[in-house]
Parts: structure tokens; C-alpha cells; sequence
């Protein structure tokens, strides 16, 4: 039972990285029109609230659903099972989110 | 190899789970079955090769096996349609294991349509009108898109998944039991909606389709599991899981 849970967080965290994919690299492409430097970058999204916001949802997202897919691709290629998976899944999971929350505030900050 | 035109060189696995290929030349016939040629190995070469067959008309399931790579059932596959250059090689089905030869034992096949849920149960008793059920429902052509199985184990054998992770209950228990979802006679549904949202169950599935692709009655797995992937989905959110 405890996966299929982890099937409906999967899914539903990839509702929220649809749009938000679209969006991140529809911005990469704007972002290189005027040449790619940190100035530039950090002019957009040091102190807005709105980019710490997107960018912070987006993080929590990935994080959720690149941990479980990992947790499959280990279960079936490694044939790895019991509570070793689930924590590695966890670590991995919350890794993310710490280099990710990390990077986020680099720039929001 | 020099052969006759009108032989097939056959190789047959011989032993259980650690055996090798039989090389045999079989008489090339006229409409001929693979199941023909492995009963005329027995007959005329080898009367100790274990295979199973029962109907030999696609109905009972019993036939299948992996003919060039491919799971079949071999009573309905033309050796015309997949030799070769003349060339077969007949092995046991994949993901099940070999008790001899070419027979698997079925016994965790039908352990997983039981795991599933994968049988009726009534809720009326044979003094209660008989239910009918309306063509045309949406609910009964799910039912209809999946009810021809005849067990053979086919899409279990060509299931990547079942290969990667054994416990998963597979296309065939899945297809039963989505079946049974959609039948408005049956009283076991919230039971078999929590059994097929188990760790072995339908979100196993990655839609890869050999499944599909194998079916020897060309039903769809995939979609009776997405279907149950979307119950499951439902009910876990709200909180009927």
C-alpha cells in the first residue's frame, strides 16, 4: 500500500513540474537573448519573492519525484528491497532538496 | 547446416532451469504448428521431452511456450510465419519456473490471479432475480475488452516487469481483476482494489506493452491496469485506500 502512495505523490508532483518545466525553460531560451552572466541573473532574482517562490516549489517537486523514481530504478535493476531502499530513497530525496534549497537561495537571497 | 528442403532444424531446451538447446530436424509439413513439431520430436526422437498441451485449438492455455525468442501459444503459431531459414528454437516460457523441458510450473501464475482477487464473488443467492447487464455500458465493454483470456501465461512471459521484479502480480492477474472491477454483480471490489494497490501491484506497471504486443487473443493489459491505476489513484485521495 505504502507505494502506491508513493505512486500518487509521483504523479501529482508531476502535474506541478509540468508547467513548471515549460516555464523554467521558456526562460532559459529569454534568458540568453541579452548574453548569459551572473549580473543578469542575479538582476531577476535577487529579492523576488515571486522566483524564490517558483523556484522553491519546483525544488520540493523534484526532489519528491526523482527520489521515488530512483526507488524504482533500484528496486528493479538492483533487485534492492526492505528498509535499505526506503532510506537510501529518503537521503537521496532530501539531498535534493537541501542542494536545491541551496541553490535557490544563492540566487533569491 | 546441409538439410533437406523439406526438414527444419529444431533446437528444443531439454532440462529445468539449468539445461541446454537439443538440436533435432523435424519433416517441414503443410500448415504445420509449432506444437506439431515438438509432439513429433516426442513421437519420433525424444518420447521423455516434457511439454503440456491440452485443446490444441487456443482455448485452454496450456500450449505456450518461446518460439525464436518470442512468447506464443505454439497450437495457433504457423511454423510458416516464424521460422527462420527454417529454423526453430522452442524454449520454455520466460519469468516461470522450468519443471522439465518445455513445461513451467504455472503454480505462481495462478497464485497471483488468487493475490489479486481475480475471482467473483456474489452477492445474491439463486432465489434472487438474475442481474442483467446492459450491453452497451460503458462498464461491460471494459468487461468485454478483457474477459477472452484463457490463462496461458503469454503476457507474463513478456513482461519486463515480472523479469525485474518477480513479486509483481502481472498483466494477467491485473487484466482479471480489472475485469471484475467493472462487473456491478461483484461484492469483493474494495478488497481487490486495495490488493492490486499492494507493493506487487498495478503501479508496477511502466506501459512498456509486450504484454500487447504478445496477447495471443490481442487484448490490452496495459489499458485494464490503468485502469486500475486510476481507481487506485482516486481512491487514495480520497482516503478510501
Amino acid at each position: 500500500m505504502w507505494s502506491s502512495y508513493l505512486y500518487v505523490a509521483q504523479r501529482l508532483t508531476a502535474f506541478v513540474l509540468a508547467p513548471l518545466v515549460l516555464v523554467h525553460l521558456a526562460l532559459i531560451v529569454f534568458a540568453v537573448q541579452d548574453g548569459l552572466s551572473a549580473a543578469e541573473i542575479l538582476g531577476r532574482t535577487r529579492g523576488s519573492l515571486g522566483w524564490g517562490c517558483f523556484y522553491g516549489i519546483f525544488v520540493v517537486a523534484a526532489a519528491i519525484h526523482a527520489a521515488i523514481g530512483m526507488r524504482s530504478v533500484a528496486a528493479e535493476f538492483l533487485r534492492w528491497r526492505g528498509w535499505g531502499l526506503e532510506a537510501s530513497a529518503t537521503c537521496f530525496g532530501l539531498s535534493l532538496i537541501v542542494l536545491g534549497a541551496r541553490a535557490v537561495a544563492a540566487v533569491v537571497l | 547446416m546441409n538439410r533437406a528442403d523439406d526438414t527444419l532444424a529444431v533446437e528444443i531446451w531439454k532440462g529445468g532451469t539449468d539445461g541446454r538447446l537439443a538440436a533435432f530436424e523435424v519433416p517441414l509439413r503443410a500448415n504445420q504448428t509449432v506444437l506439431d513439431v515438438v509432439t513429433w520430436v516426442q513421437r519420433h526422437r525424444d518420447p521423455a521431452l516434457a511439454y503440456r498441451f491440452a485443446c490444441r485449438v487456443g482455448m485452454c492455455g496450456s500450449c505456450a511456450m518461446t518460439v525464436n525468442g518470442k512468447p506464443r501459444w505454439t497450437c495457433r503459431t504457423h511454423v510458416a510465419k516464424v521460422a527462420v531459414e527454417r529454423h526453430l528454437t522452442i524454449e520454455p516460457l520466460r519469468n516461470l519456473p522450468v519443471i522439465k523441458d518445455l513445461a513451467c510450473d504455472m503454480t505462481v501464475f495462478f497464485e497471483k490471479w488468487q493475490a489479486a482477487r481475480g475471482r467473483f464473488e456474489g452477492r445474491t443467492t439463486r432465489h434472487d432475480e438474475v442481474v442483467q447487464l446492459a450491453p452497451d455500458t460503458p462498464a461491460r465493454v471494459a468487461i468485454d475488452a478483457g474477459i477472452e483470456c484463457i490463462n496461458c501465461a503469454v503476457c507474463y512471459a513478456a513482461c519486463d516487469v515480472v523479469a525485474w521484479k518477480p513479486d509483481y502480480l502481472g498483466p494477467a492477474a491485473l487484466n482479471r481483476a480489472w475485469t471484475l472491477q467493472n462487473d456491478t454483480r461483484d461484492a469483493g471490489q474494495e478488497a481487490r482494489l486495495a490488493a492490486v494497490a499492494g507493493d506487487a501491484g498495478c503501479h508496477n506497471c511502466h506501459s512498456l506493452q509486450g504484454c500487447v504486443a504478445h496477447c495471443p487473443k490481442a487484448l490490452n493489459p496495459t489499458a485494464a491496469i490503468a485502469g486500475l491505476k486510476r481507481a487506485v489513484f482516486r481512491a487514495a485521495l480520497s482516503g478510501d485506500l
